[in-house]
Formats: structure tokens, C-alpha cells, sequence
């Protein structure tokens, strides 16, 4: 089967069985290696990317699935060499170690702040509420807490920033594709 | 190499269903892709995946149907589903997380219909009933039919679950659920209830009660309903507990054991009386 | 011409060297490595745990084209993985005793995953069972001969104050109280993030073993056995690593011997990545342990005798079961004052599968006994938990259980004073949780310590070395300490950096392979920033001394295009104005090489240590630490919420604190995750939650929100004043938690995992008042 997919704003093409995983096209037949692969049955969030505007485990999602559809992985977090907001407050915090459970946790914390995700509340719900949507992300190296320091450092910084530009050409390109998009 | 088709609409999809019945249905994905590289290759996929006429939620007063591609994500949000059937949101959350959520479907949890599916004993008891269709037509099944033992279903070779229907429950009903399950998030049940406790003043006129995790598929407990019938709620609170010690036959595994099963069961279901 | 001063990065938290790296997914771990023309390697495993190979089949239905098989019969120089001793095949030998499930039978090879699982089941190998042994006791009573005629790997014998058990003896039958328990720990699973990997590759005449693991050397000694070659025969490159935990320490051997046969026999390159499954079920864990503990103590609350007996399962291979006995065993006595104690320790034979390396490493498991007998004794003398550990703790001055007189960067004070100032009033005893059950609430502490650096004369038998080079204007950290993920990198960058008195982007630590830096030691045992950063600095500091010598010798001046400067004396003393950076590039562009510093270790001064009696200074300086845990029990589900966790750590001196407080948070963690969420089930010697969703680790949801107190007592002979601190933190906290679910349920709770089951089934116990 022919799929044709977006990926990470480029149109990509690839030529494989449809039952193929999308974690196993993105690092075989794309070559974008950072989305990793620790436990294969989506327990562990290492494969995470954001699909239609939704962050999901790419190993439970076959790729024929993602014909005409839109995908966000680790590598398109970045503006260039511009890094998103978490990927700059989890080098600052100390909140990668080993890094191999990282570009899940990334993509997975950038969806959660630049879709608002914690909501406006105090530190301590705010905290909680992270460890909450990032708790399908494990980590062994750390024990979490850099990793939520970075997290919500992020989103206070998002909410400076919030109706900037940059904030909302976010937004748009992780936005969902429902209803009429189909095929 | 295995086949693919995307339905524009339900009907191609109940066709393609009727053309292939040993080809996949597939959704979300969260159960069926597990460990994909190691399962055999399907002969096709027929992909449900935000088929419109399957994914909706639709509010009356008297019932919120969901259709059965709608994520437990798109569930946990919804306003009315939060507000007049809170259990089925707070079930949706503690699927196991985010990246589960935003793909896992009602359908997929009612197909599989696993013992440990978390949703499915609060449609047990709300007393869904659910609404399949082939190419032959449609027909609705009451939830509480739908399991026939472990993971097997009424579901013909030709159907495809289309929705859930859940009747709102009155205002004299309080409907309560709890999972506990191996860790905080991200985990399988160990022992799961849900009920839905219909009172007059401080007496339970009418109760159903479900259980998960306790048996080869979720059940209801019919011991329980009976002995609380007429009981005010601390006196049904014991009756329940005495009910489902009597009834229930949990078992050893890998995650947990029966003997812990069976007290945390009565113990969940005895909460819900004497909290309610 | 004036340089702006550097400022010194040793004790500041810059970031990670890699960190860009990671947060961008541009790191490359083994499976990321372009290798497009390499096959996939996978195991033929056993599904008995005890037998003999009788042969090896091969389905003829199954289509052998393009497809490579490896059996023992293959191996042409030594069938052993070398490790301490060589009794660990790497393939089980037609006609030998296959001894665990799971265990490696043989190997496939083929182009594509896919295919080479399906040639993998296609291997029908045939073993005659013997009956299994599982029980610790049954192989204390010699079942199964699985190792000599005892099953003993290893044993302990430590005698302090006396010299006959007759001594001991009376010293317990004098005592004005007894305090006594047996304590179980359960096997724990690494759970490193990224599965083993590893690739090898036959090109100009060698073997090219790359992969994730933590001791290049070790697996260099392991395959020069293997292939029958010499030291430049095979090497060893350290590829970025996913964690390690320990779980990486020897096991990379196994795996690549496997991918070394595969290339070998393939003639191109075979990589070899582990399913998660198979990692769980397969490879090494944490060694369940037994621990009976017996405490003397006078009227006056002073211990006056300590009585151990520690019983480790090994499984079925000895790989470093002496070693992690041999930790366990001289932490038993713990961080007390005693005048007379008796450790004894077995590390046993069994038919599981071979248990090994895991942060602590044999350390926690005698803390969790130690530190539950502590608690039993205050609870016994109504005293304060803290106040007694305060009261009996070893200072600067005492001796430990071997004889060790404690002569420096000694925290107990200041560790124990930080949780005491931070603690507050514990947790209301009753209440109702957000589920709507009610709870109850308690409190635990524990104080603890963990030797840093090799046992006694270890290291200097290690003999490790580390060496800085300086090439062209940039300088080089060749070591083999291998960054898993606790931040060597970035360590030894700052050290490097402050010693040459350059900026830290000057320097660059190259990547461990066996080829291009020297034997450092393995990335174990907390020595890494201790001993190898030590040498780091001091290989920096005779870089830059050099330097700065040849500089003054050749007048020379980097303002200048010519080196010899007008009127400056050949020899002058006077501070150079140039950088040292661009003194190394005169260097280099003038003597056309590079310049290499390599220091071996060096002991400090005054370790003795007898290996026949046990006795002497067992490790050259301690880590302390004190922790306390809050938890809440749901009464209806009997799970235990950690809901406060505090460590004081005395690391002598925190190099990055942002790194250590990393280090200590996801020690923590595992500790937590140990003491109530996770466990390796066996059932008929085989893992039987060997995946993810059922061998469960914490999510960050189950953590609470970690509070890390770093102390320095600084060590003199560490880089900076540091010591050890990668394994410190998992080896009290478990203690703390069940102390703390004693307080709260008032009965012991002395099995780990004090998982919700095991609370539950204490009920006829509990004494809630």
C-alpha cells in the first residue's frame, strides 16, 4: 500500500504492508530515528508523536491508518535550530538523564502546553495535573521531579507568550483533522 | 500483504464487513496492535478510525448515546457525560493514559469486552445497551447480555458495534465507580465496581451493581441487588458486602490474588452504599 | 593582552553536555545507528529451567535460505561469557546442562526482523528435564548439584570482638533485650528504558562490538576469550547508552558474544535489540535476599552485639554474586556503634535465571533488615526513631562491623540534623482520600550509609586509568567510564575544564571504545566521578602544567605570529598572557603531535584491608544519608501512597548539583518502586510478568514529590572533595516505608514488596488504636 502522510511538515511517501507500525515507517523507511521503541505494547510512551493533533504511541498505530494524515515527531518539535519551549526547560532543569525515554516525554509535554492542557490552577494542582497527563511517559533515570520542574516551567513561559505568534502557528499545525478530511 | 480499506460512510463499512468478516476492525488500536511485529499479519484491516457515523455523542434528556469510535478522551471531556454520568468520565480517565485515551474507543473496550475492560462495568451499571448493525439491518443488545464468557461477545461476523445508548440516570439515583488497579495510572485492574444506587430519602429502592476483574467478564451482582432492596444505607452497606463475599469467585494471577480480590471488592461495593 | 578570568563549572549545575542532544532526539543509541545492510540477530531461549541438550532440530518445513544458525559448535575459542569465573556458557553445548529458563540455546540470524523470529521458532532444540531447583533452602540442602556439591557460590564469615560463637553467644545471653527478625527482599527488574542492544561487525581482520552497556572492558576481556584473539582483536565501543542501573554492568557480554558469532558466520554485520519481554524474562535482576537479624542491647539502649545471617538466591550462574554478597555482607551491621558483631553470608545456587548487578548492589537488601531492626528497637524503648539512630550512630573516630577506624567525611550529624530541621509534625493519623476511603497515615525514617569505590584493595588491583590529551586547540577526556544517563560526560567536562582552566566547551569527552582510552575501571560502585573523575583532574593538571611549561620554555607569546617574543627571558616565571587553548595549538602546530596525559590511580593513604579475614578498611570513604517517608493507607484497596519523600545526602562535594539531585531522585524512586509497586514473579523458574504492563514500574503519578537535601562533608581525596553518590539513595528508602506503614498500621511489615495483597493479609496483625 501506498501511504502518504505528513510529517512534520513535509509530505512523505512510503510503500509498505498497512499492518506496518507507524513507529516502525518513522525509523525504518523515514530514517527519523528519535521516536524510540521501549516496550511495544504502549506502556511505556518512548514512541510517543502527536497524530492529528493528538499525542498517541505510534506502536499500536498502523501506518495504513495514517494515509492522509498528519504526524509530529521529536524532530519537528523544533523551530530550526529554535528548540520548543520544553525541550529548552528540560536541558535547563537537569530533566533528561540516559534521554532515551526523552523525546516521548517532549512531544508529550509540548502537546500538553501548547494545547493548555494543566489549565489555570495553583502550583500544586498544576503539578499533579502534570505528572497525571505525562503518567503514560515512563522514566527510570530521574524519578520525575526535573522533568515536572521543566514541564511546568514551560508552561508558565507558554503563558507569557500566549497569543503570540509563535504560540498560535503552534496550534494550527497540531490541529486536528476530523469530520472531512478523510479520504 | 494484508489489505486495507478506509469506509467514507457506514454502509461501506458494514459492506466491507459483510465481504470480510476475518479482516480486522480496527480503531484506536490499543488492544489489537499490542506486540504487532509478533502477531500474524491480518488479511485486512478494515479501519473505523474517525468514521463520522460512528463517532459522535448525542444528548437527550433521557439518554446520551456515544457512538462506539468515540475516543475515551472525547468522552472524559464532554460536558453532559461529566455532569449527569460522571462515573463513565471518571472510568474514561483512568484508561490507561493520555496516549491511551486519545485513541481507545468505547467500541474497542465493548468488543473486546475483557473482564478487565474499565469502562465496561459502569455501562453494566448504567445499563447500557448497545446498537449493532450489518448489512441485514440493526438491533440493539442490552450491555448486560452482551458477554457471553471470557472476551466473547454477541457480535456476529457481520456486525459492527455502532453505539452505546446509556439512559440518564433519574435524580434519585447516585451512580458511583472505583478501580483499583496495579499503580496510580497507566494500569491494569486488579478489582474494579461501579453502581448505580436509586434512593428514597435514606433507602435503597433499586441498586445495580457491577464488578470487574472478578470474573472472566465484567457481571453484575445480582445477590447484591436483591439483599439491598428496602435496606436503609448502612444496613445495605453490610448486606451488599455479605453478598459479594457469598458470590464472587476472583482469581489468582500474575498481578494479583483472589483472596485480595474478594476483600476489596466487598469493601469497594460496600463503600458505594455507605457513601452514597 | 588581559583574559577574562574562567569561572570555575566544579559545583554548579551547567547543563548537560548531551542535553541538547537528547531533548532533540539527535542522540544515537545502538538501534539508531545507520546499519541498513545488517541482519537481525535473535535467540533460541530454553522453556526448561533444568536439563540436558539433547540436540538441536531444525524445522526442514521452514525455508533455511537467508538465513544464518549459530550453535555452541560454532565457537572456536572459549564457550564461557568470562566474567569472575567461567562457568556461564554463552551457548548451552549439545550434551550440557541447560540451567534456567530462557536461557541462550542458540541463534538466527536473517534480513529482516520478522524473518529471523520466524527461523527462531523454527529451532526445535530437545532437553531431557532434571528436576528444578527454585527454593533457597533446597539448595542449601545441596538439590540439583547445580554448583559443586554445596550450591554455594560464595560465602562471608565477619567476626568482630570475638573470636568464637561461644563469645557471641554470651555476649546475647547477656543482654537486657533481644531484638529479632527475619526480613525478605523480592527480585527487582532494571527496567532501563532502552532494551540491551548490540551489533557487531567483522572488518580488517577484528571484531567491531558496538552497543549499550557500561563497561567496555569488561566486555573486551569476555570476547578475547571467546574469539581466541588478542587484545586488538576485537573492539569495544560504547554507544550511547539508555540506562543501565547495573542491569548493563555484565550482561552486554552475553549479547555481544551472540552477535559477534552471528557476523561472524554471516560475514556481514548482525545487530542484535532485545523485546522488551525478552529483556524482563531473560536477563539479570536483583538478587532476593534473606536476611535474619539479631540485635543485643543493654538496659541503657547501647548495642552490645549484632548477629547475621544473609542468604542470597544467585540463580543459576555465579556471574557477580560474590561481589554483591560481598556488599551485602560488610553493610549488614549498619552505620552503628557495636562492639561485637557476626555477619555470616551465602550467596546460593539455583535454577532461576542467573541475578546480577542492580544499583546497591547487595547494600539494600541488608539495609531494608538493619534499618527495620532499628525501628523495632526504638518502637521497643518508646524512643524517638531519629533520637536513637542520632544516639548510636558512627561518627568520625568509631569503627565499623570490619574493624574500619572512621577518619573523614563522616555526615551522620549533619544528615540526620537536616530531616530532623525539615521534618515538621507528622501526618494526621485518620482521614478520607479523594476515592472516598478512609486512610490511615504514618511516618518512617531511616539513616543509612553505602561504601563508595571498590571493596578494600579493589582499586588499587583495578589499577585504572583515565588520560587527557591535548589535540590541536582542543582537549580530550579518554576514559572508559561509560554515561548511561548519570552524567559522566558532563563531569568529567567540568573537571577537565576547571583543571586546564578552560572554557568547557573546549573540551571534549570522546566515546569509550576499547581501542582509544584506557581501562578506567567499570561504571560501577559509585567510583566514577570519585576515582575516575579523580583521575581526570589530575591527567587535566598535567596536560595543563605541561603546557604551560613548554609555553615558557619556547618564550611563547600568542599575541604575536612569531613564538619567540622581543624582550622576554628564555625561563621567565611570570604568569603567560595566551590561553591555553592557544598555547595547545602552538603546541600542536610545532611538535606535529598531540599531547597525552595518563594517570593511574593512586590510593589514598592509610587503606588496609585483609581479603582472608574481612577485617580493615573495607571501603576508602562512606556516603550517609537519612531519609524519611510519609505514606497513606486506603483501608479498603490496602495500597500504600508514598505521599512525602525526604533524603539528606552527604556526597562530600555535588560536582553539578542539578545531576546529583537527578541522581538521587531516580534512586529514590527505584527505592519507593521497590518497597510497595514492583516485583519479578517466578513461576516454574520462569518471569512470568515479563512485560511491561505487569511488571510494573512507578509512573509519575505514583511518585510523590521528591525532596532531596544535599549535604557536603567533603572527602580529601575525591575531585573537589566528592564521593560516591549513584548508588546511596536506593539503599534506605524501602526501610523508611515500612517503618512508615508500621507507624500506621502498627504491625512489622518485613517482606518486600509491602504490595497492597501483602498489607491486606495482615489484617488479623494490624493495631490501629
Amino acid at each position: 500500500m501506498k501511504v502518504t502522510l505528513e510529517v512534520n511538515g513535509v509530505e512523505r511517501t512510503v510503500e509498505c504492508s498497512p499492518w506496518k507500525r507507524l513507529l516502525d515507517v518513522l525509523r525504518e523507511d523515514l530514517r527519523l530515528t528519535g521516536t524510540k521503541e521501549g516496550c511495544g505494547e504502549g506502556e511505556c510512551g518512548a514512541c510517543t508523536v502527536v497524530l492529528d493533533g493528538e499525542a498517541v504511541n505510534s506502536c499500536l498505530v498502523a501506518v495504513g491508518q495514517c494515509h492522509a494524515r498528519r504526524v509530529t515527531t521529536v524532530e519537528g518539535l523544533a523551530r530550526g535550530e529554535v528548540l520548543h519551549a520544553v525541550q529548552r526547560a528540560l536541558v535547563a532543569c537537569g530533566g533528561a538523564q540516559c534521554g532515551i525515554c526523552t523525546p516521548g516525554i517532549a512531544v508529550c509535554a509540548a502537546h500538553i502546553v501548547d494545547h493548555d492542557l494543566i489549565g489555570e490552577c495553583d502550583d500544586q494542582t498544576a503539578r499533579a495535573r502534570v505528572r497525571e497527563l505525562l503518567a503514560g511517559n515512563i522514566c527510570r533515570c530521574t524519578g520525575y521531579q526535573l522533568i515536572v520542574d521543566a514541564v511546568i516551567a514551560a508552561a508558565h513561559e507558554a503563558l507569557r507568550g500566549s497569543g503570540s505568534e509563535g504560540g498560535a502557528e503552534r496550534r494550527a499545525d497540531n490541529g486536528a483533522a476530523r469530520g472531512g478530511d478523510q479520504v | 500483504m494484508t489489505d486495507y480499506v478506509r469506509p467514507r460512510d457506514l454502509d461501506e463499512a458494514l459492506a466491507t464487513r459483510a465481504a470480510h468478516p476475518d479482516w480486522m476492525v480496527l480503531a484506536g488500536g490499543t488492544d489489537l496492535m499490542v506486540n504487532a511485529p509478533h502477531v500474524v499479519a491480518p488479511a485486512g484491516i478494515l479501519d473505523l478510525w474517525r468514521l463520522p457515523a460512528i463517532g459522535f455523542v448525542r444528548v437527550t434528556d433521557e439518554a446520551i448515546a456515544i457512538g462506539a469510535g468515540t475516543t475515551w478522551h472525547e468522552v472524559e471531556r464532554h460536558p453532559a457525560i461529566r455532569a449527569r454520568m460522571r462515573p463513565l468520565a471518571a472510568a474514561a480517565r483512568e484508561i490507561g493514559a493520555l496516549q491511551i485515551q486519545a485513541r481507545a474507543t468505547l467500541g474497542g473496550n465493548v468488543g473486546t469486552s475483557s473482564p478487565v475492560g474499565d469502562s465496561l462495568p459502569v455501562l453494566l451499571a448504567l445499563d447500557a445497551e448497545l446498537e449493532v448493525a450489518s448489512v441485514h439491518g440493526r438491533r440493539r443488545v442490552p450491555y448486560r447480555q452482551w458477554c457471553t464468557g471470557y472476551r466473547t461477545t454477541q457480535l456476529r461476523p457481520d456486525e459492527l458495534i455502532v453505539a452505546a445508548h446509556l439512559p440518564v440516570p433519574g435524580p434519585a439515583t447516585r451512580t458511583t465507580w472505583r478501580k483499583v488497579g496495579t499503580r496510580r495510572a497507566q494500569s491494569i485492574s486488579k478489582v474494579m465496581g461501579a453502581a448505580a444506587i436509586t434512593l428514597d430519602g435514606d433507602v435503597v429502592t433499586e441498586a445495580r451493581v457491577a464488578l470487574g476483574a472478578v470474573a472472566e467478564r465484567p457481571i453484575r451482582i445480582a445477590a447484591v441487588e436483591a439483599a439491598v432492596r428496602g435496606l436503609g444505607l448502612g444496613q445495605a452497606a453490610e448486606a451488599a458486602r455479605a453478598a459479594v463475599r457469598a458470590t464472587i469467585r476472583p482469581i489468582d494471577d500474575v498481578r494479583s490474588t483472589a483472596a485480595y480480590r474478594r476483600e476489596v471488592a466487598e469493601n469497594l461495593v460496600a463503600r458505594f452504599f455507605s457513601m452514597s | 593582552m588581559e583574559r577574562p578570568p574562567v569561572v570555575s563549572p566544579v559545583g554548579t549545575s551547567v547543563p548537560r553536555v548531551d542535553g541538547v542532544a537528547k531533548v532533540t532526539g539527535r542522540a544515537l543509541y545502538l538501534d539508531d545507528l545507520d546499519a541498513a545492510s545488517a541482519w537481525h540477530g535473535v535467540t533460541v531461549r530454553s522453556q526448561v529451567a533444568h536439563g540436558v541438550l539433547e540436540a538441536i532440530d531444525l524445522d526442514p518445513a521452514f525455508d533455511w535460505s537467508q538465513v544464518v544458525v549459530v550453535t555452541a559448535a560454532d565457537i572456536w575459542g572459549k564457550n564461557a561469557i568470562v566474567l569472575i569465573e567461567e562457568d556461564q556458557p554463552a551457548l548451552v553445548p549439545i550434551g550440557g546442562r541447560v540451567m534456567h529458563r530462557d536461557e541462550p540455546l542458540a541463534l538466527v540470524a536473517a534480513p529482516t526482523r520478522a524473518r529471523a523470529f520466524a527461523a527462531a521458532r523454527a529451532v526445535r532444540p530437545r532437553i531431557a528435564p532434571l528436576p528444578a531447583v527454585f527454593e533457597v533452602d533446597d539448595a542449601l540442602a545441596g538439590a540439583g548439584r547445580l554448583y559443586g556439591t554445596t550450591n554455594v557460590f560464595k560465602q562471608f564469615l565477619i567476626r568482630k570482638g570475638h573470636a568464637t560463637d561461644a563469645e557471641l553467644d554470651a555476649a546475647f545471653a547477656g543482654a537486657s533485650q533481644v531484638i529479632e527478625g527475619t526480613y525478605t527482599t523480592s527480585p527487582q527488574e532494571q527496567m532501563y528504558i532502552e532494551p540491551q542492544a548490540m551489533m557487531a561487525d567483522w572488518r580488517d581482520g577484528r571484531c567491531h562490538i558496538v552497543g549499550s552497556m557500561q563497561c567496555p572492558f569488561y566486555v573486551h576481556k569476555a570476547m578475547k576469550a571467546l574469539l581466541a584473539c588478542g587484545p586488538d582483536g576485537v573492539v569495544i565501543t560504547q554507544a550511547v547508552t539508555g540506562g543501565g542501573f547495573g542491569g548493563k554492568e555484565e550482561y552486554p557480554s552475553m549479547i555481544a558474544a551472540h552477535a559477534a558469532l552471528l557476523a561472524h558466520k554471516a560475514g556481514r554485520a548482525v545487530k542484535i535489540v532485545y523485546d522488551r519481554d525478552e529483556d524482563i524474562a531473560a536477563t539479570t535482576k536483583r538478587h532476593p535476599s534473606r536476611t535474619r537479624h539479631r540485635l543485643a542491647v543493654s538496659a541503657t539502649g547501647e548495642l552490645l552485639a549484632i548477629d547475621i545471617d544473609v542468604v542470597m538466591d544467585g540463580g543459576a550462574y555465579l556471574t557477580l554474586s560474590p561481589v554483591v554478597l560481598s556488599r551485602g555482607v560488610l553493610h549488614a551491621a549498619g552505620p552503628y556503634r557495636c562492639p561485637i558483631v557476626r555477619v555470616r553470608g551465602r550467596v546460593v545456587a539455583t535454577n532461576h535465571p542467573p541475578h546480577g548487578a542492580f544499583r546497591g548492589f547487595g547494600a539494600p537488601q541488608t539495609t531494608f533488615a538493619y534499618e527495620r531492626q532499628m525501628q523495632k528497637l526504638a518502637r521497643r524503648r518508646g524512643e524517638d526513631p531519629l533520637a536513637l539512630r542520632k544516639r548510636l550512630a558512627l561518627r568520625t573516630g568509631d569503627t565499623t562491623a570490619t574493624g574500619q577506624r572512621l577518619e573523614f567525611s563522616v555526615g551522620t550529624d549533619e544528615v540526620i540534623a537536616a530531616i530532623e530541621a525539615t521534618a515538621g509534625a507528622p501526618p494526621v493519623r485518620d482521614g478520607v482520600n479523594a476515592q472516598g476511603a478512609p486512610v490511615r497515615r504514618g511516618r518512617g525514617v531511616c539513616f543509612y550509609f553505602h561504601g563508595a569505590g571498590f571493596t578494600g584493595s579493589g582499586e588499587q588491583q583495578l589499577a585504572g586509568r583515565a588520560a587527557v590529551a591535548a589535540v590541536g586547540g582542543r582537549f580530550e577526556v579518554r576514559s572508559s567510564s561509560s554515561d548511561m544517563g548519570q552524567g559522566s560526560i558532563t563531569i568529567f567536562t567540568q573537571l577537565a575544564a576547571a583543571a586546564l582552566g578552560v572554557d568547557a566547551a573546549d573540551v571534549t569527552v570522546i566515546d569509550p571504545s576499547t581501542s582509544r582510552v584506557p581501562d578506567s575501571g567499570p561504571t560501577v560502585a559509585s567510583r566514577t566521578a570519585m576515582v575516575v573523575g579523580g583521575l581526570v583532574e589530575r591527567a587535566a593538571r598535567a596536560v595543563r602544567n605541561k603546557l604551560e611549561a613548554w609555553a615558557a620554555a619556547h618564550d611563547f607569546d600568542p599575541t604575536g605570529e612569531n613564538p619567540r617574543p622581543a624582550g622576554r627571558a628564555v625561563g621567565d616565571p611570570t604568569p603567560l598572557g595566551g590561553s591555553l587553548v592557544e598555547i595547545a595549538r602552538a603546541y600542536a602546530a610545532t611538535m606535529q603531535a598531540e599531547l597525552v596525559e595518563t594517570i593511574s590511580y593512586e590510593p589514598p593513604p592509610g587503606i588496609q584491608w585483609d581479603d582472608a579475614t574481612y577485617t580493615g578498611s573495607a571501603y576508602p570513604v562512606y556516603g550517609w544519608a537519612a531519609c524519611l517517608v510519609d505514606v497513606e493507607v486506603d483501608l479498603d484497596s490496602y495500597e500504600v501512597a508514598i505521599t512525602r519523600c525526604v533524603q539528606a545526602v552527604d556526597v562530600g562535594k555535588a560536582l553539578n548539583p542539578a545531576i546529583v539531585r537527578g541522581q538521587i531522585e531516580g534512586g529514590t524512586l527505584q527505592a519507593l518502586g521497590w518497597a510497595v509497586l514492583e516485583n519479578v514473579v517466578y513461576k516454574e523458574g520462569k518471569v512470568a510478568n515479563a512485560n511491561m504492563t505487569n511488571c510494573i514500574v512507578p509512573t509519575f503519578a505514583d511518585a510523590p514529590e521528591l525532596e532531596t537535601i544535599l549535604v557536603e562533608v567533603p572527602y580529601p581525596f575525591g575531585p573537589s572533595g566528592a564521593k560516591g553518590v549513584g548508588e546511596i539513595p536506593m539503599d534506605g528508602p524501602a526501610a523508611a516505608v515500612a517503618n512508615a506503614v508500621e507507624d500506621a498500621l502498627g504491625c512489622a511489615f518485613d517482606a518486600l514488596p509491602i504490595s497492597p495483597e501483602a498489607v491486606a493479609q495482615a489484617r488479623p496483625r494490624w493495631g490501629l488504636s
